[in-house]
């Protein structure tokens, strides 16, 4: 009986048998805490483990994304107090410039292929998308970790996802991703690490592979692979890491507890309406509903290519007046390849706010917030009641939150 | 958990400690919330003693990550809890937290079938899953400890375990 793309990356991190169901312990390549979680991870630790170091410093981070530079007195102490213990212990921090942690880490080469990284981010399993298996945690798992660099898990159940057909142009990664979250809701991929197939997902770029494996969250899976891919990608991610990219590859004979198969045959632009991800319509179905702002960014689409998309759209146009249009960069890298490739200018001169990298409004720490009323398009992975602040949020792609912000109401870049 | 022979499925860690309680931190002042907000059973905390078991319906423990909605059995030293599943978060935090929660899928067959009534005296095997229902002399089965979730138990918990495996 062969092994399934997690049993095998499991399998290469632990001594014990490894089979969907079982608990073993994991070896971890990269342990890791945020602005969020950190100062908690900090409190156990001391409290636990007293002087002792952890157990390895170079695989140990703290990455402070959620609100940077600190924009309230608590963040600012919480990251204050990540820093001295970071510097006690001796190792790294990726300060508040740097952007989203599980992207810092996907561009620094800390999450290679069929490696093992915990943090304190729901979507820490983004990292799913270079073929790493990344999950999040609590802060009592991970203060565990930084002290044994280890964590017990339970093995999961593996789902195959067959993605078929050809959707119309215009159709993005986002469109994709809000599609199959749609069509697996919230109970077929619960609890599984799911593993996509088809056209459709091996010719993503890595944008496109982190912004499906992003919203394996909002599908209640553990993590999704995409174990086939294009060359350019490969390349992409070895230039990266300095490292051949080898994505885990599941046994022909391995154990799926379900397959399903997922047509996007002449599909366009999707949005999730509030207050569910899973709540996904066809752009057209929502074309009279008014927005007041629109939120480019997140770990689910804060890549370059992403705001290039957006870019696409707003160049030579002008935001509609009265709708503010923000976007956060993931990172200080994705940053400097706006301004290098111009792209900044296209988007200052449409009118939007460019602020600098991180996570955005998701965690109500940052830009992004929206007030009772108010309408907003995100290219965000949660829509839920309360999440970005008091206001509705609907899920979009880049392109469609761009268009939407010239026209004053959701369009799909088609409609400009 | 429940009543005339059906359990209470999906019972939240709202229902099981409030969030209105989430500022307490003495795991001795955490029992008397226990279950508070689940109708039906608000006076549980006063009617249970040590080693006593609740037996519950599927995803028990649905929903947040309070670390209390598992230590609020600790304080009032519940024996275990036995469902037929458990919310990922919740199974674990319990057994991060070194507390015995135990899965049995034929829970729902061994009460309608009258093998296992509230107020029953039944004693478990963790290890081998071996139950035993004193009061009407019937054998039943549940899902033992893996070997880590056992190992967790053993010590008390994930924190105890880091210390005693340093020290091997």
């Amino acid at each position: 009986m062969g092994y399934t793309i997690i049993e095998k990356i499991i399998r290469g991190h632990t001594d014990e048998e490894v089979r969907a169901g079982e608990i073993v312990w994991l070896d971890l390549d990269v342990r890791s805490a945020r602005d969020f979680g950190g100062p908690n991870v900090v409190k156990n630790f001391c409290r636990e483990f007293g002087d002792t170091p952890v157990s390895d410093r170079s695989k140990t981070f703290f990455t402070f994304d959620l609100c940077v530079p600190a924009c309230t007195l608590q963040y600012a102490d919480n990251q204050q107090v990540c820093r001295d213990f970071a510097r006690a212990k001796g190792f790294k921090v990726f300060d508040v410039d740097e952007g989203i942690g599980s992207h810092v880490l996907i561009e620094r080469g800390l999450a290679a292929s069929g490696s093992t990284v915990v943090g304190t981010d729901s979507h820490m399993n983004i990292l799913g998308a270079v073929g790493c298996f990344g999950q999040g945690m609590g802060d009592v798992d991970i203060t565990f970790a930084f002290k044994t660099g280890k964590i017990w898990f339970q093995v999961p159940e593996s789902l195959k996802v067959f993605v078929r057909g050809e959707p119309s142009s215009g159709f993005s990664a986002k469109d994709l991703t809000l599609y199959i979250v749609k069509q697996l809701g919230t109970k077929k991929a619960a609890l599984k690490s799911v593993e996509f197939y088809g056209e459709a997902v091996r010719k993503l770029s890595i944008s496109g592979r982190i912004t499906l494996c992003s919203m394996v969250t909002e599908m209640a899976g553990i993590i999704g692979f995409i174990p086939e891919f294009k060359d350019s990608v490969a390349s992409e991610i070895k230039s990266l890491s300095g490292e051949e990219f080898n994505h885990p590859y599941a046994d022909k004979d391995a154990v799926y507890s379900d397959a399903i198969t997922i047509d996007i045959d002449g599909l366009g632009p999707q949005v999730a309406a509030p207050f569910l991800p899973t709540n996904v319509k066809d752009v057209g179905d929502l074309e009279e509903v008014k927005i007041d702002s629109g939120f480019i960014g997140c770990c689910t689409n804060g890549r370059f290519e992403d705001l290039k998309a957006a870019a696409r759209v707003l160049k030579g146009k002008k935001v509609k007046d009265g709708v503010m249009l923000k976007i956060v960069p993931a990172t200080r890298k994705v940053y400097k390849q706006l301004l290098e490739k111009g792209t900044l200018k296209d988007l200052f001169e449409s009118g939007a706010i460019i602020s600098n990298p991180g996570c955005g409004g998701c965690a109500q720490g940052h830009i992004g917030l929206t007030g009772k009323g108010e309408v907003q398009i995100s290219t965000g992975n949660r829509n839920f009641e309360g999440k970005q602040g008091k206001g509705q949020n609907y899920l979009a792609s880049p392109a469609v939150v761009a268009a939407s912000c010239i026209l004053g109401h959701i369009a799909g870049p088609e409609d400009i | 958990m429940g009543k005339k022979g059906r359990l209470i499925e999906d019972i939240d860690t709202d229902q099981i400690f409030h969030n209105a309680f989430l500022h307490i931190t003495e795991l001795r002042q955490m029992g008397q919330y226990a279950l508070g907000n689940l109708e039906g059973w608000k006076d549980f905390p006063g009617k249970t003693g040590p080693g006593d078991i609740i037996i519950a319906g599927r995803n028990f423990g649905a929903g947040s990550s309070r670390q209390q909605a598992v230590d609020c059995f600790k304080s009032l030293q519940t024996g275990m809890i036995i469902a037929p599943s458990f919310g990922a978060i919740y199974f674990r935090n319990a057994v991060n937290s070194g507390f015995p929660v135990m899965k049995c899928s034929k829970l729902a067959d061994l009460i309608a079938g009258g093998l296992l009534k509230s107020g029953d005296k039944i004693r478990v095997n963790i290890r081998t899953g071996e139950g035993q229902n004193q009061t009407r002399k019937e054998a039943f089965f549940i899902e033992p400890m893996n070997e880590v979730q056992y190992n967790l138990w053993e010590v008390g918990g994930l924190f105890s375990y880091a210390k005693k495996t340093k020290k091997d």
